[in-house]
């Protein structure tokens, strides 16, 4: 293997060495100094990121575990953005008092999560995928447990890896079972090898419910009420962002290669899984009053989407997935911005504490509106176009009856995402929060969610570039 | 050199966000200054272009990006510069720039300054998408854009509950047209499988004349057309419009928005003539409009609300020459209506603001010499309207009576009626405002005034405007070369000749045609003399008036016809829904369905117990149910 075989992982080198950098640069610096960490992990996450736009040949090495092409640099491309955002949105917080001697730490776990997800859609067989996932949730654990005098923080951190100890387990034995019937643990021996077996479907059955937790598909949801609560926002938005995004991914590559030819098993099961997690999630979202559960319990309806995307089971179903998690990264990470930014200023997450924000902060609340319609997909902003290709492709499987429910569903997420406008528009308030400026780095991380809503919206380009890259069954 | 037209739309674009993110932070008359910069880069753009293409530049479609396209619908973000458009962005860009600047006189003390200008400057920027748009998507966008910002300008004394509901009217009726105009791009997708002009046009050709779906394209374009060009039946939504500042009547409610309608339909006018019906349609309900709205504005007070059934009337006239197959003519006049038409209402603006906000005729009188200077600007621009040569009016006016008879005897004599009324309303108006005596004596604490110099230069311009405007088009049997027939013609001339019945119209009829109209015109100039001047004859009280003297008055009584036709019933309906189905059936239904969700809320929460046991416990429960379900089914 040559050093430019070895350059191909350079995603998870150049993340591993700054995870590397920023601890040892940190260890020289007094408590006075630590608050220059914050530009310098931006600083050197934006040139990862930068570099991740180069372009790169189709490899595959370590005999296959490790693969890479257009449509996984893209992908990786893609969380690599929204994580930079979540940095640029955190610093406000960070800032605090209470937070300003952990600065370091906080971008330390959070690289090492994001070196856990490359390696995840990166791999080419399920002992990379699970060592991947292990990398990318442990150390999620640890920032859902970040403010840890405060109790339900730490508990979030508990119960985010207990609950993940369990479905990791169930995810290793459906690994194990495969191993058992195909004697391989190579995506293209077993995707090879695989016939409907009850073993393997066993095995496939607990490997896409170990996803399925990730993902926080309903009916593997319950422990996203108690984390997402209890974890610092900024942290409750990576998890329900980013985490969920690369899992969806990784998902959709194994779905459409490894376990393509149990497509008629697998569909009925996802069939269900999507309405309920689409219809609960929803359900759940319309009682939340607290901004922060309300924006978590949202993304598990909108996850429900993504499995439309999958259930199409064509170019085009692929395609949508990830068109829409893209666009599903801006247009929540816009609303968690919002929401970090008063938090973090004010500490009100309430939703009636919204109620005439128009009026003292337009801007933000002009990007939440925004945000709002991107999420329930009014058009032109992008959200609109990442539902209509997810509701396409799976018209065009012929599940009409399942885009009809989901069209339902989405009409209802309506209602409380434009609860939230009415909150800040029409609403009159007694004491609305105060206007205030936020600081220059959360007001780049708000504005890259306002150009990415809006670019996506009208540049039809990028679905076409996204296209060029997939593949259906 | 037309690659950078998108540099027109982007610069009020800019202004409009600059001035709205910055509405509190901007002091004096910055934000009318900054908005009208941002309206005359593109005036000076689009003279540029306008220029090339007199010289022969080839039209030109220049793609921005691809914007939607899936299965083979394809719609990209792109505009069209050519000789059509190239003419309707002189227009919204030059007119639009005097009006902005004398907006900045005229909303001087107004604490909405700076919101003002951002919503006009937002809607130069959606009109000119509506102007450069090269497919019917884009051309909506901007129509639904620049009847938001009417919406917005309409209420823009939010603080006056009646002005809020002009602007609901206003967006209400707009509404229903739109919908005509959406189902008509449904149709263009199923017949044409594209919504490009290009594509449309070239493939219209191959249709055989009076084709169903070409039928029902074309008057659901025309029934959007309706609705945004104010013609029966949804016009009284422009009259009620004046509540809006009026440098916003001028620009959007005479000059620009309302006008788009007939843009549109002379933009498709190659779909129109395949089919006869539509083109019938047009042509009667443009003289309708045309004879209604001018005889209810002979009966009028309000100085605006003259204006406005007068740009009803006008616009009427407009489609009169559409239904006939004058698309030159309609353009013509579109023209030289947006010069005199803008005029005359600044200049009523200038008359009110004089005044102190006083809009009633019957309490102006003697301003002639007070305010001379509107006084001279108001002459000029009602002799344009009513059609007296030199004046621009009386050109265009010429070829839509042309025009019109080419379609027939009766269409020719309904519309020199119309005419006429324009004539005397106009000239009751100039007569009773600017002749006698003052009817209200002049309050010593607020003196009459002539309005500043950014009031009467943009006024001066159009003035000269409405004088010259018209030699563009001057026939050729008065010496001219018809420059402006002949600068369309690429666009229409092949429509015109599809559509020519019979032989020409000699010279000497020609000449009948053109002395006719004008001899009458003078004649009820001179009544209206003798009427308001000679013996000053206005009842300050509510007269005594005969029944049609009252149905005019009270404007057909449209407003109360719809209030018992539609509205009556609607509402009785909607009271009968809500008490009953919505009440008894409904809330029932949707509170239980609520109780429901309560009900498996506070079960689900039994789940939901923060205890991580209960919750793997249930995980695994799921997975063994999915297992049943899918090894034993």
């Amino acid at each position: 293997m040559s050093l430019s075989d070895i350059l191909t992982m350079r995603n998870e080198l150049l993340l591993t060495f700054l995870a590397m950098i920023l601890l040892t640069i940190d260890l020289n610096l007094n408590h006075a100094q630590k608050k220059s960490m914050i530009p310098i992990s931006i600083g050197l996450f934006l040139v990862v990121t930068l570099i991740g736009f180069i372009p790169q040949p189709d490899q595959s090495l370590f005999g296959g575990m490790y693969h890479t092409n257009g449509l996984i640099q893209l992908m990786k491309n893609i969380l690599n953005i929204g994580a930079l955002i979540i940095l640029f949105q955190s610093v406000g917080w960070l800032r605090s008092p209470a937070n300003n001697t952990k600065i370091s730490e906080y971008f330390f776990l959070l690289v090492t999560t994001l070196i856990g997800m490359n390696f995840m859609i990166s791999s080419g067989d399920f002992l990379m995928l699970y060592l991947g996932l292990e990398l990318a949730t442990i150390p999620i654990a640890a920032l859902a447990a970040f403010t840890h005098f405060n109790t339900k923080s730490s508990e979030a951190g508990i119960k985010l890896l207990l609950s993940s100890a369990l479905s990791s387990g169930i995810l290793l034995y459906g690994i194990s079972m495969m191993y058992g019937s195909c004697g391989s643990i190579y995506f293209d021996a077993i995707g090879a090898a695989y016939a409907n077996v009850p073993l393997q479907v066993l095995a496939f059955i607990l490997f896409f419910t170990g996803m399925a937790f990730k993902i926080s598909l309903v009916p593997f949801h319950l422990w996203t009420a108690d984390v997402y609560e209890g974890a610092p926002i900024n942290v409750t938005s990576y998890l329900s962002v980013i985490s969920k995004g690369a899992a969806a991914f990784i998902l959709i590559i194994v779905m459409f290669t490894v376990f393509k030819t149990l497509a008629p098993v697998y569909k009925n099961m996802l069939y269900l899984v999507a309405v309920l997690t689409m219809t609960v999630g929803n359900l759940f979202a319309m009682r939340q009053k607290n901004m922060k559960r309300f924006l978590a319990f949202s993304s598990i309806a909108q996850a429900g989407f993504i499995l439309l995307g999958i259930l199409g089971a064509n170019k085009m179903g692929m395609t949508s997935v990830v068109y829409f998690v893209l666009v599903y990264i801006f247009s929540n990470l816009g609303a968690f911005g919002v929401v970090a930014a008063i938090s973090a200023k004010t500490g009100k997450e309430s939703m009636d504490d919204y109620d005439g924000l128009y009026l003292t902060n337009p801007k933000l609340s002009l990007l939440m509106t925004l945000s709002m319609f991107s999420l329930a997909g009014i058009p032109p902003v992008a959200g609109f176009f990442g539902k209509m290709y997810l509701f396409m492709s799976a018209a065009s499987g012929g599940y009409y009856w399942l885009v009809f429910i989901a069209v339902l569903n989405a009409t209802i997420s309506l209602y409380y995402y434009l609860l939230v406008v009415k909150a800040m528009f029409i609403n009159k308030s007694e004491n609305p929060i105060a206007t205030f400026q936020s600081d220059a780095y959360t007001k780049i991380g708000l504005v890259l969610c306002a150009l990415g809503i809006f670019v996506l919206g009208f540049w039809s380009q990028v679905y076409e570039f996204i296209n060029n890259l997939t593949f259906g069954i | 050199m037309f690659e950078y037209i998108w540099l027109v739309p982007l610069f009020p674009l800019i202004g409009f966000l600059v001035i709205f993110f910055n509405f509190r932070r901007l002091k004096g008359v910055t934000a009318g200054v900054l908005a009208s910069i941002m309206v005359f880069i593109p005036f000076v753009i689009s003279l540029f272009f306008f220029f090339g293409l007199m010289n022969g530049a080839e039209a030109k479609t220049v793609e921005l990006f691809s914007w939607i396209s899936f299965n083979k619908l394809s719609i990209p973000f792109s505009f069209l510069i050519d000789r059509l458009s190239g003419l309707m962005l002189l227009i919204v860009t030059g007119v639009g720039f005097l009006i902005h600047v004398y907006s900045i006189g005229y909303m001087k003390e107004d604490a909405g300054f700076n919101r003002f200008f951002s919503y006009m400057n937002l809607f130069v920027f959606f009109m000119l998408l509506l102007v450069l748009g090269s497919n019917y998507l884009i051309l909506f966008i901007g129509w639904e854009g620049v009847g938001l910002c009417s919406y917005l300008l309409i209420g823009f004394w939010f603080k006056n509950q009646e002005f809020n509901n002009a602007a609901k009217k206003a967006f209400i009726m707009n509404r229903i047209g739109d919908l005509g105009f959406l189902l008509a791009l449904f149709m263009l997708i199923h017949q044409f499988g594209t919504l490009n002009f290009a594509e449309i046009f070239s493939k219209s050709s191959a249709i055989p004349v009076g084709t169903f779906s070409i039928t029902m394209i074309t008057l659901l374009l025309f029934a959007g057309a309706v609705g945004k060009s104010a013609q029966i039946p949804l016009f009284t939504w422009l009259p009620d419009a004046m509540a809006g500042p009026t440098p916003v009547s001028a620009l959007i409610h005479a000059a620009t928005m309302v006008t788009a309608g007939v843009y549109m339909v002379a933009r498709s006018n190659l779909l129109f003539v395949l089919a006869p019906v539509t083109l019938m349609t047009i042509s009667v309900i443009g003289i309708a409009t045309a004879l209604m709205a001018g005889s209810i504005a002979l009966f009028q007070n309000d100085i605006k609300k003259i204006l406005a059934y007068s740009t009803v009337s006008q616009l009427g006239l407009m489609f009169v020459a559409l239904g006939s197959g004058a698309f030159t003519g309609a353009m013509f006049h579109l023209t030289t209506h947006a010069f005199f038409k803008a005029l005359l209402f600044l200049a009523a603006g200038s008359v009110i603001h004089a005044l102190h906000g006083e809009q009633d005729i019957r309490k102006m009188g003697g301003l002639k010499d007070r305010i001379p200077v509107t006084f001279w600007l108001f002459i000029i621009g009602s002799l344009a309207i009513s059609g007296i040569p030199p004046f621009a009016g009386f050109f265009s006016k010429d070829m839509i009576l042309i025009g019109a008879f080419h379609s027939g005897y009766v269409l020719w004599v309904l519309s020199v009626a119309a005419a006429l009324m324009t004539a005397f309303y106009m000239f009751r108006l100039l007569f009773i405002v600017f002749w006698g005596k003052a009817a209200v004596a002049a309050d010593p604490k607020h003196p009459v005034h002539e309005s500043p110099k950014s009031m009467t230069i943009p006024m001066s311009v159009l003035a000269v405007l409405s004088i010259i405007g018209g030699f563009i088009g001057v026939p050729a049997l008065l010496g001219g070369s018809d420059r402006i027939q002949v600068f369309l013609a690429p666009l229409f001339s092949s429509s015109e000749a599809f559509l020519k019945h019979g032989a020409e119209v000699s010279e000497s009829s020609e000449i009948l045609l053109m002395t006719i109209p004008l001899l009458l015109i003078l004649g009820v100039i001179f009544l209206a003399w003798s009427f308001y001047v000679k013996n000053r004859n206005i009842e300050q009280e509510e007269p005594e008036r005969s029944f049609l003297g009252n149905l005019l008055y009270r404007k057909f009584y449209v407003d109360e016809l719809y209030d018992t036709i539609v509205q009556k019933p609607v509402a009785g309906l909607s009271t009968f829904f809500h008490d009953t189905i919505e009440v008894k059936v409904i809330d029932r239904f949707v509170n239980q369905t609520g109780n429901l969700v309560v009900w498996i809320g506070k079960n689900i929460r039994y789940m939901q117990t923060g205890n991580v046991g209960a919750y793997l416990f249930f995980m695994v429960i799921s997975i063994i149910l999915i297992l049943v379900l899918n090894l034993f089914k």
